[in-house]
Parts: C-alpha cells; sequence; structure tokens
C-alpha cells in the first residue's frame, strides 16, 4: 500500500485536476482520496505537497538499443534513464541487430525488459522484414507477441504500395503502422535542414519538402484505405498542416513531435555541433513556431523523445559523418513544461501529450490514467525545481544531448512503476530494489 | 594590430581589419617573391604539414611554395598515400600526424566544418584550405588580393560569380572577403545550383547571366563538376555552356577595363570560352600568382605568438 | 622603481653635425660614391639614410641608389616575439651585386638586427661588401658585429632605452636616453 499524500493530481483520461491523494494497492490505483488526508495510513507515504501526480510518462518513441547495439544503451540503462525522467513506459523501435521483425526478437525485449528493465516495455515490430521496405512482417504474430505497433522507424517506407498494403492489411485488426515520413530522393546526402543555416555552413540540405511529402502521402494512403497511420517525429510546417487538415477531414491519422524540434532550430548546428544533428533534422523557426501551434490547438496527440543513443566517437567526427540522433528520456519533461510558461498550454494538456495521448495512441489498457483500478504507474512530478543538466547525471550509456549543460524547470521528484518506487530525488523517499 | 587569430578556419569571423592585416602582409610576401632568392627564413624549423583528403594539385603546391618560400619544412600528406582508406577516422588520423609536432597543418577535406572540429581537438594551428561546400578561405583572400592588384579597391566594385554556388565554398569565402570590403556581389548559376538563402548574405541573386555581367568590374567564373549534370541539376554540358558559359559576345556587356578570374581549374569552353580564358583581361594567373604570396602571409601570421611554440 | 629623468644626447643641431661628419667618413673611405648604395633598416634607419643621401648629393652632385630593408622575416625570435604584428616595406630598386652597400641603422645594441639585415641583403644579390652606420652605438653586443661609421658612442645599461627621433624639421631632431633606474649603473 502506497498513499501520496497532498499532490495536485492531474489526469486527463478522468477530467481531474484538484489537490487530492491517491491510494495505490497491489500494483493498481486504489482511489482518489479529496480533504484531509487519512490518517495512520497502513503502509507507505509519499508526500506530494507542492507537486503534481500524475499518470506514469509515457514515451512512445524510443530506441534502447537492445538486441544488437548494447555499447550504446541497454534495456536496463534505457530504463533507468526513463525512470529518472519519470517515465514509466517506453515503446522501443525496432531497428536493432536483428531487427525486431521476428516474434522472436519481440519475446526476447520482452523477457529482458521484464528481468531487467525498471520500467514497462513494449516493442514496436518492424513494418518491414529487415526494414528493407520490401515484404510485410508478420503482423499477427508479432502482436501475439507483444509488440504495440508497427514501424521502420529511422527508415521511411520508401514505396507507397507497399505502405499502401500495410495499412489496408493491419486496418480490420486495428494494428497501428507509424511511420518515419521521408522522401529519401529528396533527402539523399542531406545533414541538415535546407535553409540559411545550412547554406552558410556548407552543409548539403534536407528540404522540408522532403517530409512533406511523406507526410501528405501517408495521409492520402489512409484516406484511398480508411486505414489508420500514425506520424513519428513532425519537425516542419507544413508536417503540422498536413496533419491538421487530414483530422479535419475525419481520417485516422495521428503524429506525435519531439521536445527538440519546439525547442531548437537548425540555429543549435552553429559550430558543427554533431550532438544538433538528427533526422529529421533541426527545422527553420517557422518550423518552430508551427509545431508549437500544432501543441496548442491538440493537432499533435503526443510528445516523444526519439530517444536516440550514441557513443561519443560516432559523434566525434565531421558533421556530415556523425551519426543521426539525440538522448531525450532525461529532458523531455522539463522542456515540455517550459511550454507551460506561455501559459497557453494548461498542465492537463501536458499531461495529455506525455502520458494519456500516448496511451491512447498505441491503446495501452491501465496506462495513461489515475482511474480507479489503472496500473499504478504514477509521476510525482515537481513542477518548479531548477536544476542543471550535466553530463554526469545521464543514466543512459550515451551523452548524446544538446542540452547539457541547459539549465531546466521541472522535474520527476518520484517515479512509481506498477506500485513500485523505480526512482526518488525526493528526501527520506527511497527507491524500491 | 597584432594577430591574435590561431586558426584560419574561415573568414566568416574576420573583421576587416584582419583581412586588411592580411591583405597587407601578403604585399610583403610578393615582394619576397619578386627577389632573386625567393626565400625568407621566418619560418625556418617550424613543420607545415599539408593533409589533404581532397585532390587539389594547385592548392597543395601553392601552400607547399608558400610554406618552403618562409623556409618551413613542409611535408605532404593526401588521401592516396595514407591509411584513410584503411578505415580509420578522422580525428585519429589527424592526431598521429599531430604527435609529429607539426606547427600548422594545412587540411583540405571534402566535409564542411572538418577543419573547425580537428581544431577542437589539436593543439597545432589548423588552416582550412577548403572544406566541402563551405568555406576555403585563402582563396576568398586571394581573389580580394587579386582585385585590389588590379582595380585598386573593392569597395563599390560589381563583382559577378558565376557558376555551381550552391556547392562552391570559393562563393562561400568570396562573400566574405569581397563583401566584407564593400563590394557589391553578384550570384548567378542555374536556379538548381542558385540557393535562394544565399540572398541573406547581401548579395544579388539571378539566373541571367547577361544581368550578371552587365557592367560588372570583374567576373569570377566557378568550376563546373561535369558529373553535376547526372544528379539532374541541368540538363546537358552543352545547355549549362549555352546559358552560363562566358564568351566573348557577354563580356562585352561588362565594363571596357573589367577583369575574368577563375579559381581553376578551368574547363575550357565550357564556363569560359577559349578565347577569353587567354585575354588580356584575365587574371588567372595572376590568381595563382597571388595564391602564394596570400598562403605566405596566412603561415607567416599564424607561426607567430606564443601558442605557436612548440 | 623611480626612473632616471631623461637625458638629451644630442639635439637637432648635434645630428647634423653628426651625420655630416658621417658622411664624409663614408665618402672619404670609398673614395667618393663612386659605386655606394644606401640600404636603411626599417623603420629607424630609414631616414637616416635619407638625410645621408642629402648630404652625399650637396657634397658630390651625385645621386646614389637608395632602398630600404625590414629584417622580421630575417629575425631569430621570431616564435618568441609573440604575436605577430605588421611587416614593414622592404624596397631595394636596384641591383646590389658588385656594389658598396651602406647599411644604415639608428641604433646598434645587440646586433642581432645588422645580422638580419645582412642575411636579407645577401638574398638581393652578392655586394662587392657592407657597411655599417649607425648613428648611435649603445654596446651590448651579443655577436661578432661592429660599425664602420659610428655617430656617437652612448654607454647605456639593458633597462634603457634610447630614442631617436629623425623626422620634420631638423631642430626637431633628438637623440634622447630614458628608463634608466635611478643610481644605477650596470
Amino acid at each position: 500500500m502506497l498513499l501520496i499524500r497532498g499532490g495536485r493530481v492531474i489526469d486527463p483520461a478522468s477530467r481531474r485536476d484538484e489537490e487530492g491523494h491517491l491510494v495505490l494497492s497491489e500494483g493498481k490505483v486504489r482511489e482518489f482520496l479529496a480533504g484531509e488526508a487519512p490518517k495512520n495510513f497502513p503502509g507507505r507515504v509519499i508526500p506530494a505537497e507542492g507537486k503534481w501526480v500524475v499518470p506514469g510518462l509515457i514515451d512512445m518513441h524510443v530506441h534502447l538499443r537492445e538486441p544488437g547495439y548494447e555499447w550504446k544503451e541497454d534495456i536496463r540503462s534505457g530504463t533507468l534513464a526513463a525512470a529518472a525522467g519519470g517515465f514509466t513506459t517506453l515503446a522501443c523501435m525496432g531497428n536493432t541487430k536483428p531487427v525486431n521483425d521476428h516474434p522472436e526478437v519481440t519475446r526476447f525485449i520482452l523477457d529482458k525488459a521484464r528481468t531487467e528493465g525498471a520500467v514497462n516495455v513494449f516493442p514496436v515490430a518492424a513494418v518491414t522484414r529487415g526494414l528493407e521496405g520490401k515484404e510485410m512482417t508478420d503482423f499477427t504474430e508479432l502482436s501475439e507477441a507483444g509488440a504495440v505497433a508497427f514501424s521502420d522507424d529511422g527508415k521511411p517506407v520508401a514505396s507507397a504500395l507497399l505502405m499502401r498494403r500495410a495499412m489496408e492489411y493491419a486496418r480490420p485488426f486495428g494494428y497501428l503502422i507509424m511511420t518515419h515520413s521521408e522522401d529519401p530522393e529528396l533527402a539523399e546526402g542531406g545533414a541538415a535542414h535546407e535553409g540559411w543555416t545550412a547554406q552558410r555552413l556548407g552543409l548539403p540540405g534536407i528540404p522540408a519538402a522532403a517530409e512533406d511529402i511523406a507526410i501528405a502521402r501517408e495521409i492520402l494512403l489512409a484516406r484511398q484505405t480508411g486505414g489508420r497511420v500514425h506520424i513519428q517525429h513532425i519537425s516542419t510546417r507544413m508536417g503540422v498542416d498536413l496533419l491538421r487538415m487530414a483530422k479535419r477531414a475525419g481520417l485516422a491519422v495521428t503524429g506525435e513531435t519531439a521536445p527538440q524540434y519546439f525547442t531548437l532550430t537548425d540555429a543549435a548546428l552553429e559550430g558543427y555541433d554533431t550532438n544538433a544533428k538528427m533526422n529529421p533534422p533541426l527545422r527553420g523557426e517557422e518550423d518552430r513556431m508551427a509545431i508549437l501551434e500544432g501543441i496548442l490547438d491538440g493537432t499533435i496527440d503526443a510528445v516523444a523523445s526519439d530517444h536516440a543513443p550514441h557513443e561519443d566517437y560516432v559523434k566525434r567526427c565531421e558533421f556530415v559523418a556523425a551519426a543521426n540522433g539525440i538522448i531525450g528520456l532525461q529532458t523531455s519533461l522539463p522542456l515540455t513544461l517550459a511550454l507551460l510558461a506561455g501559459g497557453k498550454v494548461s498542465p492537463s494538456r501536458a499531461v495529455d501529450l506525455l502520458s494519456a495521448g500516448p496511451a491512447r495512441l498505441l491503446s495501452l489498457k491501465g496506462k495513461g490514467t489515475l482511474a480507479p483500478g489503472a496500473d499504478a504507474d504514477v509521476t510525482v512530478v515537481d513542477p518548479d525545481a531548477e536544476w542543471e543538466f550535466r553530463k554526469e547525471d545521464i543514466l543512459s550509456k550515451s551523452r548524446n544531448s544538446p542540452f547539457i549543460g541547459w539549465k531546466l524547470r521541472g522535474r520527476a521528484a518520484v517515479t512509481i512503476c506498477g506500485g513500485r518506487i523505480r526512482h526518488s530525488c525526493q528526501s527520506g523517499i527511497d527507491t524500491d530494489g | 594590430m597584432e594577430w591574435r587569430r590561431r586558426h584560419v578556419l574561415g573568414l566568416s569571423d574576420f573583421r576587416p581589419e584582419e583581412i586588411e592585416f592580411v591583405v597587407d602582409t601578403a604585399r610583403s610576401m610578393e615582394e619576397v617573391l619578386t627577389r632573386d632568392i625567393k626565400k625568407v627564413p621566418a619560418l625556418r624549423g617550424k613543420t607545415v604539414v599539408n593533409l589533404f583528403f581532397e585532390a587539389s594539385t594547385r592548392t597543395r603546391t601553392s601552400f607547399e611554395m608558400a610554406g618552403k618560400r618562409l623556409s618551413a619544412d613542409v611535408v605532404n600528406f593526401s588521401s592516396s598515400t595514407s591509411s584513410i582508406t584503411k578505415g580509420e577516422t578522422l580525428l585519429d588520423t589527424a592526431r598521429n600526424i599531430e604527435a609529429m609536432t607539426p606547427n600548422i597543418l594545412v587540411i583540405r577535406h571534402y566535409a564542411s566544418g572538418a577543419p573547425h572540429f580537428l581544431s577542437r581537438h589539436l593543439s597545432c594551428s589548423i588552416v582550412n584550405a577548403g572544406d566541402g561546400a563551405n568555406e576555403h578561405p585563402s582563396q576568398g583572400l586571394l581573389d580580394l588580393y587579386t582585385i585590389l592588384k588590379a582595380k585598386g579597391k573593392v569597395a563599390g566594385l560589381k563583382i559577378a560569380i558565376v557558376g555551381d554556388i550552391l556547392h562552391s565554398r570559393v562563393v562561400r569565402s568570396d562573400l566574405h572577403s569581397l563583401g566584407r570590403m564593400g563590394a557589391r556581389l553578384w550570384l548567378c548559376g542555374p536556379e538548381t545550383l542558385l540557393p535562394r538563402e544565399m540572398a541573406r548574405t547581401g548579395a544579388t541573386l539571378t539566373s541571367d547571366i547577361r544581368e550578371a555581367v552587365r557592367d560588372a568590374d570583374a567576373i569570377i567564373m566557378l568550376r563546373i563538376q561535369l558529373e553535376r549534370q547526372k544528379t539532374s541539376f541541368f540538363p546537358s554540358i552543352r545547355e549549362y555552356c549555352r546559358r552560363y558559359g562566358l564568351n566573348r559576345a557577354l563580356f562585352s556587356l561588362a565594363k571596357d577595363d573589367a577583369v575574368i578570374m577563375h579559381p581553376g581549374p578551368i574547363n575550357r569552353g565550357v564556363e569560359l570560352s577559349d578565347d577569353l580564358a587567354d585575354c588580356d583581361q584575365s587574371r588567372i594567373l595572376d590568381q595563382v600568382a597571388s595564391g602564394v604570396a596570400v598562403r605566405m602571409a596566412l603561415l607567416y601570421l599564424l607561426a607567430g605568438g606564443s601558442h605557436a611554440a612548440h | 622603481m623611480k626612473k632616471a629623468p631623461a637625458k638629451t644626447i644630442l639635439d637637432g643641431k648635434g645630428v647634423e653635425r653628426v651625420l655630416s661628419r658621417l658622411t664624409h667618413e663614408i665618402l672619404e673611405k670609398n673614395k667618393g660614391a663612386g659605386e655606394i648604395v644606401l640600404v636603411g633598416i626599417a623603420s629607424g634607419g630609414i631616414p637616416l639614410s635619407r638625410v645621408i643621401r642629402r648630404k652625399i648629393l650637396s657634397i658630390e652632385g651625385v645621386e646614389v641608389p637608395a632602398g630600404f630593408v625590414d629584417i622580421t622575416l630575417y629575425r631569430d625570435d621570431l616564435s618568441k616575439a609573440g604575436y605577430q604584428t605588421r611587416l614593414k616595406r622592404t624596397e631595394i630598386p636596384f641591383s646590389i651585386d658588385e656594389r658598396k652597400v651602406i647599411l644604415v641603422d639608428d641604433v646598434l645594441y645587440t646586433g642581432r638586427t645588422i645580422r638580419a639585415a645582412m642575411d636579407a641583403l645577401m638574398d638581393f644579390g652578392r655586394p662587392r661588401n657592407i657597411q655599417l652606420a649607425v648613428l648611435i652605438d649603445r654596446g651590448h653586443r651579443e655577436l661578432p658585429i661592429r660599425a664602420d661609421y659610428v655617430g656617437r658612442n652612448v654607454p647605456t645599461s639593458r633597462g634603457e632605452t634610447v630614442e631617436v627621433r629623425v623626422e620634420g624639421e631638423p631642430d626637431e631632431w633628438s637623440v634622447v636616453l630614458t628608463g634608466a633606474p635611478a643610481g644605477k649603473g650596470e
């Protein structure tokens, strides 16, 4: 039994945003109590006065690198970083080695997560075998093994025909196809957003149109097939506009963005900083503003980190040769909370983007809510904590972040997963072994 | 003023006084090159390594000549004779060379920013001899020097740069060297090779070579990489030549005393007609001569200061 | 440390007289101005060589060739000298082969500048001989170098500075000794 006492309980899924107490027992949320805190509570008490009590955060887009690239990250280190960042559930992409295109790989990840993981892990399987974009994977077997969605993330599905078939085939079973939307030819050889910064630094550009065309393609295919598709890591202005249009037209299209796309622009590439290199690339200010707009008006359904760990040496090289991607599990929450500063994003909306939204998109039962009977995944957020993101605080095996040295506001004080305390930076509250 | 810069990575952050400083030093170097014995002992005991990851005989030779004229020991290390093909990283290659304690590393690399990257990890001075499509600072300075010599000034001059603007590191350095000294720059090329963002530099962009050339004081023709045709930047070399090749008729639109320049190597009969390449108003060989003086100036300036004490 | 007041060694007239004598000595030793060329060491030697040239013209009626040399690129302390400063000009627009080169400088001190200047001259050709004319010899030689024509020998300490001014009108010219620590000789 666990009592989280006196916090501001924010649970957009149950439309709750009020002071009170949350009781957890047997791995589930038991009840919400308003008014006086229960006296002589027969269990552990976590004081949460002045803090927020929210459903455990869900990052629906991470790369845990296991199996195959354990020197970059593994399930243990990735989930520890997640817990420290307030996340209780991760959806990990399938571009491992071997690729998660076979139920054995899916089961391996789930077994590993059960034995070594600090938080819940849900594998995302590949759409095509070997991410080669040629043949579909066995959706049913993979789904039965535990895959929650399908994506070739890291690579686009180049063939419109194959994408069409995948959406069509998946539709009756309700399988979710997620896409890394990019026209490979338009993007070929590019290393930075095609714009002033790339011109100035002499870097080969990736035009926004490379992403926009692919997003438009997914939307048109969703319309054609009546299928459902989720656009990953949207970074462009037109991408947001297209998604908005698709939603207005009543299509089953959803989309996520990542904190880097609403926090940074390609100006961060100055000095050829390889920690600002990613795909899709950091875009222009106009794109960043459009992403914010998409978050405000609900066009964007979720914020996911696209946590992509890389060892130092693949980043310690000339810019065009550097690996794409940044880690994000420990910075996603404060960077998203920074959106509250303008007063336009409410705390409840922020929780929706980081928890309820992803749970809805991935159809995760018992997640993303604090309703009685839900899983006892809870994050106690200290919204006012000011801290510096230092290299030595990184729990991931990799340190490829452009946010090192940033002064951030807001962090996970306590992360509880399945009723067990997986992270705490609150004095007097120890983690469970 | 004294020279405080440790590296020459690009001209993007050069102040006009610094550009002027280099030009002035190059003038003294040019005088050395007029002597019977074209060599001074200024860099005796210093080592300059030319680290070239891209074939470029002329830039390498120019730096080599510059180093030798200053009595430095010059060592050439190019990708064809190195371990680069064995998959060594750039940093490892550079560190290996640094272990031999050169004072100055002159680097040419196909990746933009490679010299900037090395400058953060090595302790010797670094001169960028061309990085990807980013900058070619010594070329930018020698273009300025050549025009100053021909015209006595650059401020107010109309200077047209014609060709593959998109992939040109020469343009990105010329924009700083010529632009910062007050030239009116015109960039011209097929729209596919003329990024619109370049207008932010203050240059005027046009796809019409006549507009670019009309009343120009200097015309810098860029080499067109013949293989660009394969990636559909323009239909054919023939078509390119017709639209963007400089010939007598077009050149007659420029000022009577206009000069023609080209960073080389020239595709004769493609971007520049055969007769123009050798005409009286061509300053192409002057550029080569100025190049040695400018590079001597850069090497000399970087060899001073406590940071150069190896 | 307390500094002694600046001490004037030569005033305008004094410099004028000394340079007249030097010119006469040069002409006497070389039996006229026939094979002489003057090379001033930048910067201090340049105005002096100009004065000597004028005096030769008025005495002999001959315009001897005159140039100047910047020794910066020949210095032996380039890497210890701190940041690079602007180079001065070198201009020897005549052949020095088989000529008698009169190297002119304002102050002879360690001798290192003269060594550098001689190395520079050698790069321009093969003179019959090189002679050295200086306005002031302040001692403290570090190389086996001696002037052929000396305006004035001035014993100094290393802490002192000899300031030679031969710009503008002759009555503005001067040689001043400054900066010696009070009451301490060397």
